[in-house]
């Protein structure tokens, strides 16, 4: 058996003489987590839907463990084998106890082991106090995390996220968003997550899939995605970044050094070492000078020498791909470039603050 | 005023005295409504839920019947139930007219509509994306069906109270399909009428006393577990 627990092959989903979507080919890996991104009326949730044998798609097929799914009798056996979780959370008009160990009850396992699974999840996702409480007077955030234990809950062979936080405010989210983080590393859980937001998706993905109006255009690792966008429209909407993974080196008064392994870069951050991070760099905040400049005294911390591989013209910028051992992008005036004498191949210094690097914590330590 | 005083202490003296007659009556009008609302029920709420869950052509116009259905004129029950139980009528050979069975026929035919209408509407205010994520979380199709109905559980109890009201305190169809036969069709609100008639006004009011008090503690009851809320 391939490593994929989900495939999808020429799914075409339309609304009238509109595709909505259409996915040529998409294989969820056995534990992964697959983050999809794309903006609002992409298809992500009709994709989520069909991967969740929730929509019979117009055409094409839709593979679990490398067999067809059964749309007729046997739906219901594989349906069970997934959970989701969805932006606005609604719940069963009962307990907080109750609405965690309904998936369970709905699959017939005994209520002694359900309430088991369902005190840990409730103690995972931090809604001990609220475990007698009516759904109905929870807020927002205490909803989602209910709603989250609820699919935990179930111990799914796939879990299925469909923007889970977008309608929490920022504090909110991000506590959820940290512990939802940890419950994944600690199942090892195949997991589909949507969201428009990517660095939820640089957050949480193994790989990230992107996806515009119904296409999926990119499926890659997250920094291939975000440093090398498939198109100009990937770009447009993902941003381009620098995107460099590393392990934190060393941790110094709020100062990190990250090992890339081909460079040490100073960041901003107060991290255990050894945590796997996600370095993000736009390339307005390079600086580049020729090498024979040398390294000039200002308040950039971070200066790597390398040479220039490559010079795009955008506009009145221009993209300059300097290998450093890790390719750095940087983005310049013409007029710099040609003040400069910039060519390919010319020796050049790259310099850029420590506060210009955002820091992804991606959760792994070791 | 003499007369309602005269009318009050005596049919206070009725009620006191647990009257034999007056008890019969009692029993038999709580035993035809609780029944044609329980059928009421057994037709009304898959019926209801049938119609919200479902999309076929013509349902805006069934929705609308339903909806007219609800405030039907008992005495326009009352005189079909009477022409279709008639001798010759084409259910005559049951021979049920001017029986207890007649009178819960007329009933549920008042009754089913309200449950209907009040179930829809009940099982249509429940969010399609509710029922997505009961599915999504493994719900069977008749799993799901009574997860709605329990989410729906307020708004039911309103219909079954709104189905009993309805049918206790009718008297047109009761009266034309079930003919006030003493002992044997006589029911609260019949025997209201005929007292009144009469002018047996202390009898009329503590017929109506019994019917109101009937009405309370049935309401009272289901509002009592309609509002049940365990503290939290």
């Amino acid at each position: 058996m391939s490593g994929a627990i989900l495939e999808i092959d020429g799914v075409t989903v339309a609304h009238g003489a509109r595709a909505v979507l259409q996915i040529d080919r998409l294989a969820v890996r056995r534990g992964e987590i697959l983050a999809i991104i794309g903006p609002n009326g992409s298809g992500k949730s009709t994709l989520l839907r069909i991967m969740g044998l929730l929509q019979r798609p117009a055409r094409g097929e839709v593979r679990l463990d490398g067999r067809p799914v059964d749309w007729g009798r046997g739906l219901l056996s594989s349906r069970r084998r997934f959970a989701s979780v969805f932006q606005e959370p609604l719940l069963a008009d009962t307990t907080v106890e109750r609405n965690v160990t309904l998936g369970l009850s709905l699959r017939g396992v005994p209520a002694g082991e359900a309430h088991r699974r369902a005190r840990h999840w409730i103690a995972r996702f931090g809604i001990e106090p609220l475990t007698g409480r009516q759904a109905r007077t929870l807020s927002g955030g205490e909803a989602q995390r209910t709603s989250l234990a609820r699919a935990f809950a179930i111990e799914p062979d796939v879990l299925l996220l469909d923007e889970p936080f977008s309608a929490l405010d920022p504090a909110t989210r991000e506590d959820l968003l940290r512990d939802l983080q940890r419950a994944l590393r600690e199942t090892t859980l195949t997991t589909v997550f949507v969201t428009h937001d990517r660095n939820e998706a640089l957050r949480l993905g193994d790989r990230v899939g992107v996806m515009l109006d119904g296409r999926l255009v990119q499926l890659d690792q997250p920094e291939v995605v975000f440093g090398h966008p498939a198109g100009p429209d990937v770009a447009r909407f993902v941003g381009v970044e620098n995107l460099v993974p590393g392990r934190v080196a060393s941790a110094d008064g709020g100062l990190l050094t990250v090992d890339t392994g081909a460079l040490r870069v100073l960041v901003p951050g107060e991290l255990p070492v050894g945590r796997s991070v996600m370095l993000c760099l736009r390339p307005e905040d390079v600086v580049i000078r020729p090498a024979s400049a040398g390294v000039t005294r200002d308040s950039a911390l971070n200066h790597f020498h390398g040479e220039i591989a490559e010079l795009i013209s955008i506009g009145a910028q221009v993209r300059v791909l300097a290998e450093c051992g890790q390719p750095l992008v940087a983005l310049i005036t013409r007029h710099s470039v040609v003040e400069l004498a910039l060519k390919v191949g010319s020796p050049v210094t790259l310099s850029f603050k420590a506060s210009a690097v955002h820091v992804i914590d991606r959760g792994i330590t070791g | 005023m003499e007369l309602i005083w005269d009318g009050i202490r005596r049919a206070f003296l009725l009620l006191v005295g647990m009257d034999r007659e007056v008890l019969a009556i009692t029993w038999l009008s709580f035993q035809i409504a609780a029944t044609s609302t329980g059928l009421a029920l057994a037709v009304g709420i898959p019926l209801g839920t049938l119609i919200a869950l479902t999309r076929f052509p013509a349902r805006g116009l069934l929705i609308s019947l339903v909806n007219t259905g609800m405030g039907l004129p008992p005495v326009v029950v009352g005189l079909f139930v009477s022409i279709f139980l008639w001798r010759s009528g084409p259910l005559g050979f049951l021979e049920l007219l001017y029986t207890p069975a007649a009178i819960v026929i007329a009933q549920l035919v008042i009754a089913a509509p309200i449950v209907t209408g009040l179930t829809l509407a009940a099982v249509q205010q429940i969010s399609p994306m509710f029922r997505l994520q009961m599915v999504a979380i493994g719900a069977s199709r008749g799993q799901l069906l009574w997860l709605l109905l329990r989410e729906a559980r307020l708004p039911m109890l309103a219909a079954v109270m709104a189905g009993f009201g309805g049918v206790i305190s009718e008297i047109g169809a009761s009266m034309m399909v079930g003919g006030n036969i003493r002992g044997q069709t006589r029911v609260l609100t019949t025997a209201t009428v005929m007292e009144t008639t009469k002018g047996s006004f202390d009898v009329a009011i503590a017929l109506s006393v019994i019917l109101l008090a009937m009405t309370f503690l049935v309401n009272y009851l289901l509002t009592a577990l309609q509002q049940r809320r365990r503290p939290s």
